[in-house]
């Protein structure tokens, strides 16, 4: 009975910080179905998105039309951010091996990080995230705070909206077609350009509001915050299946659950390598992740 | 002359490493060069076995890896509880600990290396980031996040350390220049060029693959197994995803299967990074920025795939312009 409780309760917990996760995740996968480019700026395109949210939180007080107005404004910052560093950054690139668009990243990576810590307002000490007083729910023995159907309810909501954008509109269309053949779809008429900056715009918006709520669930915020959830978001991508959206989501919500049950049931400290061990167990039995798509060879 | 053209190469190349190795530790013995620059140096060399390790199996055989820094901190650690705890002399603990790692390849290596392109990729950084946290909680062995000193020899008298280190060096490059001329080195950069071409000629992949990675692993574990005595302090984070990104840049620059490109572009970042200290904090931004620069504007690295060949430096310098050695 007491574990039972236990298993709930990090269920819950789980799937609070797996939606943070798959936010996260489906920029990077979202990237990568398109360019081919595993985007290592990403997470720090998701500090960014945390500190334009504290900010605005900072002036205005925790409440819930200064969380709202704080989404909005780090999903523009961020949005902006992502198409310049498209512009900039990787599409001067796109036809160089990919090992350099890779190095890339990281260099953008290490820029923002960096740039963050010698801007004079930010600076490389970690600050408290202004956050909503936490509210507590009793479910029988399970608690839920109030924080966490933020997250929860937030993460849902956006995905349904990529969902919709995806697979209903015009853009969403194009998005699909330069991800299954870039040059086809140019000769089709689609604006490559146009549609690979949308993503990365698109991408960066997941991230800024996957900032906010990350930074909400765990309110210390600095220059670096953006690496683990990066890197994890990271895992999640590659374990769905990188390139597939639904299984970036899925692979999200896996290493949430799993990085919590290992934090409720065996040892805090090795939350991070289980998820780590995850990872390498299920690409040795699915090489292409749990909803990839097998790329045949041909001579 | 009468020298034959082996025998002119072999004193060529010879007089060269020895150079190499003795004349910095000479300067540096009667203080020509102070410690500080001859430390720089000291670790550019270790930064340099460690680029050589990662374009082994990055630029040679042709499998991105994101961990290599694992097999590092596992060379570090072996070495520093061998010398330590069961009191071997350095140089059998610096043995036992690229042993260690390069066994530990071995074992990575046997389910991962089936993977290809970006899984492999995300495998090792997995791997490279499950050891540090295995490392941080093997607090009696390790000292936990905190770290462990050790204190050698090598952390004492920095002419030893530059003989020792750079003189490791060289030894891993002729190694290494050997291996790649050898049957085996052919077959693996047969398998980076076409695996499939390569496997429908006999070769078997795997096997290459599984060749280069143990041995790359085993020269990082050799670098870090240096790098733990002449740091003389090592913590968990060697073994991070950010160690392992930093000398896969080095390969990157200094252009992919070079391994003198490696070399040198691990000695000119090294030394990059404590030159540019006059700029502050704006130093760390300038990197990435000079970073993006060569990676835009000269994206095979610096040598790309030729090798900086002493013989050929000599060649050009003792033959006059336009007439063309015909016998290579």
């Amino acid at each position: 009975m007491e574990s039972l409780i236990i298993f709930f309760q990090q269920l819950i917990n789980g799937l609070s910080l797996g939606s943070i996760y798959a936010l996260i995740a489906l920029g990077y996968t979202m990237v990568y179905g398109i360019v081919m480019l595993i985007n290592f700026a990403h997470g720090d395109v998701l500090m960014v998105g945390a500190y334009t949210g504290f900010y605005i939180l900072h002036a205005m007080g925790p409440s819930p039309h200064a969380l709202a107005l704080s989404f909005i404004a780090s999903m523009i910052v961020c949005a902006v951010a992502g198409v310049t560093i498209e512009r900039f950054a990787y599409r001067p690139l796109r036809s160089a091996p990919r090992l350099n668009s890779l190095i890339t990243a990281i260099a953008v990576s290490l820029i923002l990080q960096n740039g963050m810590r010698v801007l004079p307002f930010v600076g490389p000490n970690p600050r408290q995230f202004p956050t909503m007083p936490t509210v507590n729910f009793q479910l029988g023995h399970i608690g839920i705070s109030n924080i966490q159907v933020v997250v929860i309810v937030v993460s849902i909501a956006l995905m349904l909206v990529l969902n919709y954008i995806i697979n209903w509109t015009k853009v969403g269309k194009a998005m699909r077609a330069v991800s299954f053949d870039m040059r086809a779809a140019s000769l089709m008429g689609i604006s490559v350009n146009r549609v690979v900056a949308f993503t990365f715009a698109l991408g960066s918006v997941l991230a800024a509001a996957g900032g906010i709520l990350f930074a909400t669930a765990y309110p210390q915020i600095d220059p670096t915050m953006g690496a683990m959830p990066g890197l994890k978001a990271f895992v999640a991508a590659v374990l769905g299946g990188i390139g597939s959206v639904p299984g970036a989501m899925l692979g999200g919500y896996i290493l949430g659950v799993a990085e919590t049950m290992t934090k409720g049931f065996i040892s805090s400290q090795f939350a991070d390598a289980i998820s780590f061990s995850i990872l390498i167990v299920i690409l040795l039995v699915k090489p292409t992740g749990i909803m990839g798509t097998k790329v045949r060879v041909k001579v | 002359m009468t020298v034959s053209v082996k025998t002119r190469n072999f004193i060529l190349l010879g007089g060269v490493a020895l150079a190499a190795v003795l004349v910095p530790a000479l300067l540096i013995k009667i203080g020509l060069i102070d410690a500080y620059t001859a430390q720089i140096f000291t670790l550019a060399g270790i930064n340099a076995i460690m680029a050589i390790s990662v374009n082994i199996i990055t630029g040679v055989t042709g499998q991105l890896t994101l961990g290599q820094a694992g097999f590092m901190a596992i060379g570090a650690y072996t070495c520093i509880w061998f010398s330590q705890v069961a009191h071997l002399p350095l140089p059998l603990a610096v043995l036992t600990g690229a042993l260690f790692a390069a066994f530990a390849g071995f074992l990575i290596g046997f389910p991962t290396l089936k993977l290809s392109g970006d899984y492999l990729a995300i495998v090792t950084l997995g791997f490279g980031e499950i050891l540090r946290v295995v490392f941080v909680n093997l607090k009696d062995i390790t000292g936990g996040a905190n770290g462990k000193r050790f204190t050698t020899i090598l952390a004492a008298s920095a002419d030893i350390a530059w003989i020792v280190i750079i003189g490791t060096l060289v030894a891993t490059i002729i190694f290494l220049q050997n291996f790649l001329r050898s049957t085996y080195g052919r077959a693996i950069l047969s398998v980076r060029e076409d695996e499939i071409a390569a496997n429908s000629n006999g070769i078997g992949i795997f096997k290459y693959k599984m060749t280069g990675f143990v041995v790359a692993a085993f020269v990082a574990g050799v670098a870090g197994a240096l790098y733990a005595p002449f740091i003389g302090f090592v913590k968990p984070d060697l073994a991070s995803f950010n160690r392992s990104v930093d000398y896969l840049i080095y390969v990157v620059l200094g252009g992919m299967g070079s391994i003198t490109g490696s070399v040198l572009a691990a000695f000119v970042l090294t030394y990059l990074q404590e030159f540019l200290r006059f700029l502050k904090e704006y130093r760390l931004l300038i990197y990435p920025v000079i970073l993006i620069l060569v990676m835009l504007f000269r994206p095979q690295g610096l040598l790309g795939m030729k090798e900086l060949s002493f013989v050929r430096v000599w060649q050009r310098l003792t033959q006059p312009k336009g007439a063309k050695n015909g016998s290579k």
